[in-house]
């Protein structure tokens, strides 16, 4: 029995080295649980949507597979059907040592919503990775999966390591490259652990706020503005309990990081990793789309770039990062710039322009067409004249001659624009009517009610095209089918923030110069972190003193005042001396006051309380402080270590007896004497008070004199001693 | 198309493996060698059996066209003798069988492309124990082809002695394990010399190289790429490994290497390249299938996050101002080399065609083409 035991026992020991050598596996989240690519998420999962001609995914799997990952597990919500459909007529479906298993859900809003039905499947047994189905990546796993197993042995709290990358975010607009907002994250250096995680920071007020426990318990703490969230989250399985103990969490980094940082009680980590040469990066918005198709386009993803991942036969690269597939017909007069990709079987006449631009497969472009910096996917057909900027073109649209798209346009699926139309810069343009009802939280996807009605209205538009046609043709010029969608109110900022064109210039000269008052008055008012992000020192070396800031003194006053409030209990309840430091201590953090304030503010309290005490006398008010002074000196002592802390509460002394307790004035030197006598107070500091006094004022000088026979007695008997010597 | 034998199958079945295999991967040459060395192998074993069998049957009128002078002047040999000769000129050849051979050889692809069309002629009654034997020699052959290449580094190393003398200073650029044995069993052999390492940006595997040399006690001098030229007056000879060996004879190799080689023509310096035979590629360098490069990440150049704000496409015209540009490899025309030194001994660049005569049949040279037109 006993040995059996033993041995059930030793299983369990080798439980986690078990764990561990289970098959990596990965959970994809194939859905974005946002609205931002509307109105093309309308029709098709963003996941499948073309990035530079090769669905999102693949990148996604492509790297998954490189990085050793066995096990993918892809959770499909919105358009499942499609997804589904798509991975199982893919290469994906029959590679060997990787498997891909779709799990389907009609019912989740959210990404906490499907950690939670996974976890109900069981099928996670060990670490896992956590990717979206939209991130284009390069890095090795092998490092970071490794720290995140080393810390785990150590601390069975860190649970999750989150992947991060320098990228600057442009001091203008104040988003990052691929136009989400600037990003702020605490990291400890040493240990790498994230403590603070915030991207949606207020601008206008121009600060973060921090906690001060955050840089009261770490040594070091370096806060960044210029990393980049690479959303790869190496989690362990406690992840997904914890989504499911805590049923509100929604999203990953608002609800789960940030709930994570703020809960001390569990004491969970989350720790980050950096990668340097490799390269990380979520498909967020438009504008991200942009980016990162031209970081593609760069090379920046090797080996996941276009001509690698079809296999080269198919797709060539040419000088000045040109991809052409190998059947593409070309006009000997077309001119093709710098950074194009142009899929196969596609068409291209006479004098027409391209660059920066992507162009699927089997397109048709007449002639005299100019495309910059336009996403154009399949089949589309542009007639001669036309023109594209910033633009992208879902499958099978049809652009009637002499059609302009203006920056940032978006037009989706099968959209007709008619002859000489000029389709206005930001619109989004889709053959199904924008959904009425907005839905109130912007980062929940409709998933269920909304794309439901979306297919059935693409039924719809199947079976009887001519009385949409002919109810649209004013809104897209003659011939023109589609929907122009309206932009709502208040999301006219994010138009121009998240559209795949660069931000106009009019708008940066106007953030410029916004951004320019915001600095002069972050320059007047010195107390707030910059929004740089650079924190102001305001260390432990200059006292209040030295600062005649209002704000400062407010902060002191209260300080005192709850220093005060503190002592008198701690004597009124006989509280331990230890713990009232504790408590001293932990006002003076969460005030941001050196321990010279701690110490005048206690002296402060201790003569009030000996003033507060009945007396009748002097003597008796003598006999007072004495006492106070006797049992708290300990108190007092712990926050004088030095002359200076010393000299301080002379000098807080010498205002209290002009001030608020001129029953002392006539004490001084005895009080002055009495600390002198409790080693509160060393020689040294009151002759240097006094020689500092020797030069002040006369008004100065009352209580200098007051007590010039203590003084002179504290002179001599240091020469004694030296003589002695 | 109906098979009426084993070896135009097994050549399809080794095509279609073959093309799939070049497809995987097309900037490594060297699988396309290997698969067309492989058909060669089958081609020519297909064919001493063929030849053996008409001899044994003494069916000498049919094999008229068959002007492969080895096997009409030994028309009474035995088959298993035959095949034994025809392997033996599988062998990698010496410089002089070549120059001796030479009108047998050019009619070698000649040869091979009629010796399919021959097999229809041969009488079926011998078919079994031929395709036994056919698979029997291909797999000694390949067997033998596979033995080559692993050995490939030890007998370009062999010949270090011969071209490495007392005191040089030989200079070479990236890392390359040819170079790598090449030097050491120069070492190995009591020569004492110097090497110039150019450390090969921008993956700097120079650095590489020089450790290693170090640990095998080689004096090493580590320079930057673009001292090259400065220091190519002091050197003796450049020895440099190829990623691929052009049948012009021009090299494909790690980036750089065509600005060492104009420095070496500059001072008239040897530049002597070091290539296994299954570097040697049959096809020239301005053929279209041939993928002369490969642009890799411009992360090894230079850190994404400080230049992140290089390729902030958000603001400004919404273009990349900047582009990085990482090739892999540099083509060094055949003028510049001096001498390539294989497996087989050094040879003269416009000697190259000569050996891909010898190591491929004609009719493997366009390997994709012609399967597909095939199909």
């Amino acid at each position: 029995m006993g040995a059996q035991k033993k041995g059930a026992t030793a299983r369990v020991s080798e439980d986690p080295e078990e764990l561990a050598r289970h098959p990596l596996q990965a959970i994809l989240l194939a859905d974005s649980f946002t609205t931002k690519f509307r109105p093309i998420t309308l029709e098709r999962p963003k996941v499948l949507l073309p990035l530079v001609n090769i669905p999102m995914i693949n990148y996604t799997l492509a790297w998954l597979e490189s990085a050793g990952v066995e096990e993918v597990f892809v959770f499909c919500c919105a358009h499942s059907k499609q997804v589904i459909d798509y991975l199982e007529s893919s290469e994906w479906s029959s590679q060997p040592n990787f498997s891909v298993t779709t799990i389907e859900s009609h019912n989740s809003i959210s990404a906490g919503d499907a950690l939670r039905l996974i976890y109900e499947r069981n099928v996670i047994h060990g670490d896992f990775v956590l990717i979206r189905g939209d991130t284009v990546s390069n890095m090795s796993l092998t490092q970071a999966l490794q720290e995140h197993k080393d810390r785990r042995k150590k601390d069975a709290n860190a649970i999750m390591t989150m992947v991060v990358k320098q990228s600057k975010p442009s001091p203008i607009t104040q988003q990052s490259r691929l136009g989400t907002d600037e990003l702020f994250m605490a990291i400890n250096p040493v240990t790498k652990q994230l403590l603070y995680y915030e991207d949606k920071a207020e601008y206008s007020k121009g600060f973060i706020s921090l906690d001060k426990t955050l840089i009261a318990d770490n040594p070091s703490v370096i806060l960044h503005n210029d990393k980049q969230d690479c959303y790869i989250d190496i989690c362990s399985q406690e992840v997904l309990s914890l989504f499911t103990d805590n049923f509100d969490y929604q999203h990953l980094r608002r609800h789960f990081v940030k709930g994570l940082l703020v809960d001390d009680i569990m004491g969970y980590k989350i720790f980050t990793h950096e990668i340097h040469s490799s390269y990380a990066a979520r498909i967020d918005n438009f504008r991200s789309y942009d980016t990162i198709s031209k970081d593609i386009i760069q090379r920046w993803t090797y080996p996941f770039v276009p001509d690698v991942l079809c296999g080269s036969s198919a797709i060539k690269v040419e000088r000045q990062g040109t991809y052409r597939a190998s059947d593409v017909t070309l006009s000997r007069s077309a001119q093709l710039g710098s950074f194009i990709f142009i899929g196969q079987g596609t068409k291209i006449g006479n004098d027409t322009k391209i660059s920066h631009s992507v162009i699927g497969e089997r397109c048709t472009i007449g002639s005299n067409v100019t495309i910059e910096g336009s996403y154009i996917w399949n089949n589309v057909t542009i007639e001669d004249g036309c023109q594209l900027r910033n633009a992208i073109v879902c499958d099978g649209v049809i652009l009637k001659s002499g059609a302009v798209l203006q920056p940032g346009v978006i037009l989706s699926f099968k959209v007709v624009v008619g002859q000489q139309f000029v389709v206005p810069a930001y619109s989004k343009v889709s053959l199904l009517q924008q959904p009425t009802q907005q839905d109130s939280d912007e980062e929940l996807e409709y998933a269920d009610s909304t794309s439901g009605t979306g297919e059935l209205r693409s039924d719809k538009l199947n079976g009887d095209i001519a009385p949409d046609l002919s109810e649209t043709a004013s809104e897209l010029g003659t011939g023109g089918v589609g929907y122009i969608w309206k932009v709502f109110e208040g999301a006219y900022d994010e138009e121009w923030r998240h559209s795949v064109a660069p931000i106009p210039t009019d708008k940066l000269v106007k953030l410029m110069l916004d951004r320019d008052e915001d600095e002069e008055l972050l320059t007047q008012d010195g107390n707030v972190i910059s929004a740089s992000g650079e924190l102001k020192t305001d260390s432990d070396g200059n006292g209040s003193e030295d600062d005649d800031n209002e704000d400062s003194r407010d902060d002191y006053v209260s300080f005192e005042k709850e220093v005060e409030a503190t002592f008198l209990r701690a004597v009124h309840e006989n509280v331990k001396v230890d713990l009232a430091v504790l408590e001293v201590n932990a006002l003076r953090l969460s005030y941001n006051m050196a321990s010279v304030d701690c110490g005048g503010a206690i002296f402060y309290s201790m003569m009030k309380l000996a003033v507060e005490s009945p007396h009748n006398s002097a003597s008796e008010l003598h006999r007072n402080a004495a006492d106070i002074v006797t049992t708290w000196q300990k108190l007092l002592k712990s926050f004088l270590h030095d002359i200076d802390e010393e000299i301080e509460v002379i000098l807080k002394f010498e205002e209290m007896c002009l001030e608020s307790a001129k029953d002392f004035a006539a004490l001084f030197p005895q009080i002055l004497h009495l600390l002198y006598d409790k080693e509160i107070l060393q020689e040294d500091a009151i002759l240097r008070w006094a020689d500092e006094k020797e030069g002040a004022d006369e008004s100065d000088k009352v209580f200098l004199k007051r007590s010039e026979k203590f003084i002179q007695w504290l002179r001599e008997a240091e020469e004694e001693e030296e003589e002695d010597e | 198309m109906p098979y009426t034998n084993q070896a135009a199958a097994l050549i399809h079945s080794v095509k279609a493996v073959g093309e799939r295999l070049i497809a995987a991967n097309p900037v490594e040459l060297a699988v396309g060698n290997v698969v067309r060395r492989v058909l060669h192998i089958v081609r020519e074993e297909d064919l001493s059996l063929t030849t053996a069998a008409m001899a044994g049957l003494n069916l000498s009128a049919e094999s008229d066209d068959e002007d492969d002078t080895d096997r009409d002047n030994h028309p009474a040999l035995s088959a298993a003798a035959i095949a034994a000769a025809s392997r033996s000129t599988l062998r990698p050849p010496s410089l002089q069988t070549l120059l001796e051979d030479v009108p047998d050889s050019a009619a070698v692809p000649h040869t091979s492309s009629s010796g399919g069309d021959s097999e229809g002629k041969s009488k079926s009654a011998d078919k079994s124990s031929r395709s036994r034997k056919l698979k029997h020699d291909v797999i000694e052959a390949v067997n033998e082809l596979i033995q080559d290449i692993s050995t490939c580094h030890e007998l370009i190393a062999e010949q270090a002695v011969e071209h490495i003398h007392q005191n040089e200073v030989i200079l070479t650029l990236g890392s390359s394990r040819t170079v790598l044995e090449f030097l050491c069993a120069a070492k190995e052999k009591k020569r004492s010399f110097r090497v110039f390492v150019a450390e090969g940006a921008p993956r700097y595997q120079g650095h590489l190289l020089a450790k290693e040399l170090v640990t095998r006690g080689l004096q090493t001098t580590l320079i930057t790429d673009s001292a090259v030229f400065a220091m190519i007056s002091r050197v003796n000879m450049v020895i440099v490994g190829a990623h691929a060996v052009m049948a012009n004879g021009g090299v494909i190799a790690p980036v750089g290497l065509n600005m060492v080689a104009l420095a070496a023509q500059k001072h008239a310096v040897p530049f002597v390249v070091l290539a296994g035979s299954h570097k040697l590629c049959p096809l020239y360098p301005h053929h279209p299938e041939v993928l002369l490069n490969e642009l890799r990440s411009p992360s090894e150049l230079l850190d994404f996050g400080e230049f992140s704000d290089c390729l902030d496409f958000g603001s400004g015209i919404g273009a990349p101002l900047l582009h990085v540009v990482n090739p892999t490899f540099d083509y060094v025309p055949p003028k510049l080399v001096s001498l390539f030194i294989t497996d087989t001994g050094g040879h003269n660049p416009s000697y190259m065609y000569r050996l891909i005569a010898d190591y491929y049949s004609a009719d493997d040279l366009v390997l994709e083409r012609r399967t597909t037109s095939g199909n």
